[in-house]
């Protein structure tokens, strides 16, 4: 019975002892992979943060308010974000892709879809950073067109302008990332749906009378007194 | 020739009818159908009793109208014009007609490119550009604008006008004093509608290779007077009357900032090693009086002005942030909170706005269009500064005024020059 007992532990043991041994070059791999990963993404955070640079994307990211909206999280400039952002997926890359060739059941379902995954996220990123640049954009330029067409309420314009992009776009990057499709376009057309008929409502019931003299003022007094109260500019 | 490939095979054909000649007369049009007959008779007019010897053709650089503006210009007979004027040609007037609006410019700038290419290509000795919206057009202003160059060997005479005392305020008070403090040489009308030139200074912009930018072509008049002062052609101011539009055009205010101040702007960064070494305005020679202002009542409402000026301040803020510094975003803002009776943009920060504006535009701080749109507010604020300085002026006093502002923008040269180098 004794030697039954230590038979069983020790072949328990050797066969611990050779699962081990089978599994060191795999760990030992997995290592390799981290480190030259954590070499390669140190490379190519260099090289981002130097390109940025280059292309001055600090003064496109001020123009798209990103920058404004990291200041207020006391984070780092936008080429630091990126690059230090870029440099931490590229070495989890490498250390999931380790995590991998080590066989572990379970794990490597996670992992190759946290490849499929990447570049949506990527992609939704991209969309995020264009869309907020497109929204400052086009909110600046509504506000300074109303702004010297003297159109009441140039700021309410220019905001309203800026939200409805913002939305849009993150619709887009739910979409994208395929987080809540059904949620996000159903939300997305509520919201617009109901900000535009907020908005005829009240400048058609509400406003009727601020909307008429708007109108006609524009339109029809406007033109005339434009024509004889400015003068010209050149 | 490279310029040949934007013009139609059709207008070189008529080119090619129309031979060598001396003197070509341009007029850009757009839709201009009530305006045109009689300047077409005008520019006859005008060749006939001052160029019946030389050989002269009217090309019309039309934008694509569909007034018939097109059709008025080649029915234009100079049989008509001769009869009443008891004149007669020695040669053969050709009158002919272009559209531009097929091109992938579709603004002045490409008017102003045909007109060039038209009088190269035509070996004219010089040229004479003409403006549809001028109401008072004289047949004396060809020789005024022609002479010179024909005569005297100049490159180019830009007019000079009779204006009351409160039109053309973008020019009195930004493009003469600017580019006068800037490129040295006392052009009063930097943005001129009538302007003569000679084949050479023609031939040489053209061959700036930036036509197909939109952007540039905006504001090819202003370019042009001042690659004349950079590339030190001779050049010659001539009075020529009253300056009267056939439409006022108060509510252009953008569009005239984009086709001026955006085109002087622009030129600051290429022309920095010509501008950063001027010490000193000179004057160009003058036929005639530099200026004459008129006096007569005008209806303005001062208050649109200035509220445009304070609520331009107040929503702009954001966007001035990116544009100019804190302390005159401050001052700016004081102003736009004072009562009216206290209200006064002074020359000093004007000219410190214009110049951080100028700055910005070189960097980019913003889109370049939106620089020049935020401009607007801020130059009805100076507006209604001028009006108010120059309420009960005379005409000396006025001309006194505009005569310190200039001398506040040679003032504050180094301060732009800081600025630059800081970019």
């Amino acid at each position: 019975m004794r030697e039954m007992i230590i038979g069983e532990l020790s072949t328990a043991f050797h066969e611990m002892v050779r699962g081990f041994a089978h599994f060191l070059p795999s760990l030992i791999v997995m290592l390799i992979i981290a480190l030259i990963g954590w070499l390669i993404a140190m490379v190519v955070k260099v090289i981002l943060r130097s390109i940025l640079r280059l292309i001055k994307f600090d003064k496109l990211s001020q123009n798209a308010g990103t920058s404004q909206l990291l200041a207020k999280a006391a984070l780092p400039p936008a080429t630091e974000v990126l690059s230090r952002f870029v440099f931490w997926v590229t070495w989890l890359g490498f250390f999931l892709l380790g995590v991998y060739l080590l066989g572990i059941f379970g794990l490597q379902n996670q992992i190759a879809r946290f490849f499929v995954f990447l570049p949506r996220m990527f992609v939704a990123m991209f969309i995020m950073f264009f869309g907020l640049l497109a929204a400052s954009f086009f909110a600046r330029a509504a506000l300074l067109a109303a702004v010297n067409a003297n159109v009441p309420s140039p700021g309410l314009l220019s905001t309203a302008v800026r939200v409805v992009i913002i939305v849009f776009t993150t619709s887009m990057v739910f979409e994208e990332l395929g987080l809540a499709e059904q949620t996000m376009v159903l939300a997305f057309g509520i919201a617009f749906g109901a900000l535009m008929f907020g908005l005829a409502i009240a400048f058609g019931i509400g406003g009727r009378d601020l909307a008429r003299h708007f109108l006609e003022k524009r339109f029809v007094h406007g033109k005339r007194e434009d024509n004889n109260d400015e003068l010209s500019p050149l | 020739m490279p310029e040949e490939s934007f013009l139609t095979d059709d207008f070189l054909r008529q080119l090619m009818n129309v031979g060598e000649v001396d003197i070509v007369v341009g007029l850009p049009t757009h839709n201009n159908a009530k305006t045109v007959g009689p300047i077409i008779q005008t520019i006859q007019s005008g060749i006939l009793r001052g160029f019946p010897r030389e050989r002269a053709v009217i090309i019309n650089a039309d934008g694509g109208s569909r007034d018939g503006t097109t059709d008025l210009v080649r029915g234009g007979s100079i049989g008509d014009v001769g009869a009443k004027s008891n004149l007669n040609a020695l040669r053969t007037l050709h009158s002919i007609s272009t559209d531009y609006s097929d091109s992938s410019d579709d603004s002045n700038g490409a008017a102003f490119r045909t007109i060039l290419a038209a009088a190269d290509l035509l070996r004219a000795k010089a040229c004479v550009v003409m403006s549809p919206e001028s109401a008072n057009i004289e047949p004396e202003w060809l020789s005024k604008l022609l002479r010179p160059i024909l005569n005297d060997g100049y490159d180019l005479v830009t007019p000079t006008y009779r204006r009351h005392k409160f039109e053309g305020l973008l020019v009195t008070n930004l493009l003469y004093p600017m580019t006068r403090a800037l490129y040295g040489v006392k052009i009063r009308e930097v943005f001129s509608s009538e302007f003569g030139f000679s084949c050479g200074l023609g031939s040489k912009f053209l061959e700036q290779n930036v036509w197909d930018d939109g952007a540039y072509s905006a504001g090819a008049e202003v370019r042009f007077t001042l690659a004349a002062i950079t590339g030190k052609y001779r050049m010659y101011q001539t009075f020529l009357g009253d300056k009267m539009h056939v439409e006022r055009r108060g509510a252009e205010l953008v569009p005239a900032l984009r086709q001026t101040v955006g085109a002087l702007f622009s030129s600051l960064g290429p022309d920095y090693p010509v501008w950063s070494a001027v010490s000193d305005s000179t004057s160009a020679p003058t036929n005639g009086a530099d200026h004459q202002v008129l006096l007569d009542p005008l209806r303005v409402n001062r208050k649109r002005l200035r509220e445009m000026f304070s609520t331009g301040i107040m929503e702009l803020e954001s966007v001035f942030q990116a544009i100019l510094s804190p302390e005159t975003i401050v001052e700016l803002r004081q102003i736009a909170g004072m009562s009216e009776d206290k209200f006064r943009l002074p020359a000093e920060l004007w000219v410190k706005t214009v110049y951080e504006f100028a700055a910005s535009y070189q960097r980019s701080a913003i889109n370049r269009d939106h620089i020049i749109q935020a401009l607007a507010p801020i130059f009805r604020g100076r507006v209604y500064t001028f009006l108010m300085e120059n309420l009960h002026a005379s005409a000396e006093e006025v001309e006194n005024n505009i005569e310190a502002l200039c001398l506040e923008f040679e003032r504050m040269r180094p301060y732009l020059l800081q600025l630059w180098k800081s970019i």
